[in-house]
């Protein structure tokens, strides 16, 4: 199965929001490498405590306290060093920090629900937050959404730009969700739930999910 | 053996906590020397502004990002420096362009466009990259000078759809 299969479609009809997005006229490809150059430098800098979600503020956010940790590959397997993870999700009950978010669930003043960091030499990253909450949205009636993170990540070329969500074991609304469901083989789709992670809980303070994340490498091969 | 890659998920609505950051549009200071001012708007099918899309231009050359969210009618902008004419892998010569990435609710991967230079017409027209598109879709990637800003909108489906590229 080729790169381009194992991701969703643009136009995914279930997931209602494609429907006027999607590009309705076809991709045009270019000839291998013209997505090679390298990423950018990313503009910000980063704070010693951008990968701690729950210390943001003068209080401890509402919710489990997890420890998200995993590696960024290339899909040959290499670590991608150094580069910028950045994450995004709702709090434990389910709300955005976003005036958009219509969800009639309490804000959190304690709990903003952004950070980021680098990978360090192994390719590793890791995050310390609450377990978000699952939420409704209007996509269909009684439409929920499984309980995640959003991952944006860059890796090493322009082809290796990837932004989304990492899903949680066990959540039953996972079968229900047309955004995870988009994406066309169950290996795909397994790609991006995390597994728990006992070796690297804390005992009396933290469980912890581990969540691996491969990239696309460069697109010409050089022999 | 490769491992196969991580698939792509929606931006989704609420990236604003996470993902724009201050001056983001800015990859070099408003009103520096040699500085240009790219806008635009980002449409639906319908023709309708799309208000929570998520746009970053690279430039190699500069090293630069820029990240900007469009707002309540769509519309984006960047500060940048024009660059200049850069290899194609094959060795080619491209015109000066800038990649742009587009991501958005209902995009379930970002989409990747280019804009090229209104004047730079002879590079533009021997361009690797636009000679790949048909003929009557290549205006939708050459920005057009408007009052001293360039104007260059993304439409993401319809009549005047913009070319995209397959990543």
């Amino acid at each position: 199965m080729s790169e381009d299969e194992r991701e969703p479609p643009y136009l995914y009809p279930d997931y209602v929001g494609t429907r006027l997005r999607a590009p309705a006229k076809p991709l045009v490809q270019l000839p291998n490498g013209f997505h090679d150059f390298p990423a950018p430098l990313f503009p910000r800098s980063l704070a010693e405590l951008d990968h701690d979600l729950t210390r943001r503020h003068s209080g401890d956010p509402i919710g489990e306290r997890i420890i998200v940790s995993g590696r960024v590959l290339d899909s040959d397997g290499r670590p991608v060093r150094g580069t910028i993870v950045e994450v995004w999700q709702a709090n434990a009950a389910g709300r955005y920090l976003d005036q958009d978010d219509q969800h009639p669930a309490p804000l959190d003043p304690n709990f903003s629900g952004a950070g980021r960091c680098l990978t360090d030499a192994e390719g590793r990253y890791r995050f310390i937050t609450i377990k978000p909450g699952a939420y409704p949205w209007k996509n269909h009636r009684n439409a929920w959404r499984p309980a995640h993170i959003h991952f944006s990540l860059f890796g090493n070329v322009f082809r290796s730009r990837l932004v989304t969500q990492m899903y949680f074991p066990g959540d039953p609304l996972m079968a229900r969700d047309p955004i995870l469901q988009s994406i066309p083989d169950q290996s795909g789709r397994e790609r991006l739930v995390s597994r728990f992670d006992p070796e690297t809980t804390v005992p009396e303070w933290a469980l912890a999910y581990r969540w691996d994340i491969v990239l696309r490498g460069r697109d010409a091969t050089p022999f | 053996m490769s491992a196969s890659i991580t698939p792509s998920q929606t931006v989704g609505p609420f990236f604003g906590v996470g993902l724009p950051f201050e001056k983001g549009e800015q990859i070099v200071p408003a009103g520096s020397a040699g500085s240009i001012r790219i806008e635009g708007q980002v449409l639906d099918g319908h023709g309708d502004p799309v208000p929570d899309a998520l746009l970053e231009v690279w430039q190699p050359e500069t090293t630069g990002l820029g990240r900007c969210r469009t707002d309540a009618e769509g519309a984006f902008n960047f500060v940048t420096v024009k660059p200049g004419p850069s290899p194609a892998p094959d060795g080619q010569l491209q015109a000066p362009h800038l990649n742009v990435t587009v991501f958005a609710r209902g995009l379930l991967r970002h989409l990747v466009t280019r804009m090229y230079f209104p004047d730079e017409a002879a590079a533009n027209r021997a361009d690797p990259v636009l000679n790949l598109v048909e003929p009557e879709r290549r205006s939708t990637l050459v920005a057009r000078e408007d009052g001293g800003v360039l104007r260059f909108d993304i439409q993401l489906q319809g009549e005047r759809e913009t070319v995209f590229f397959v990543i």
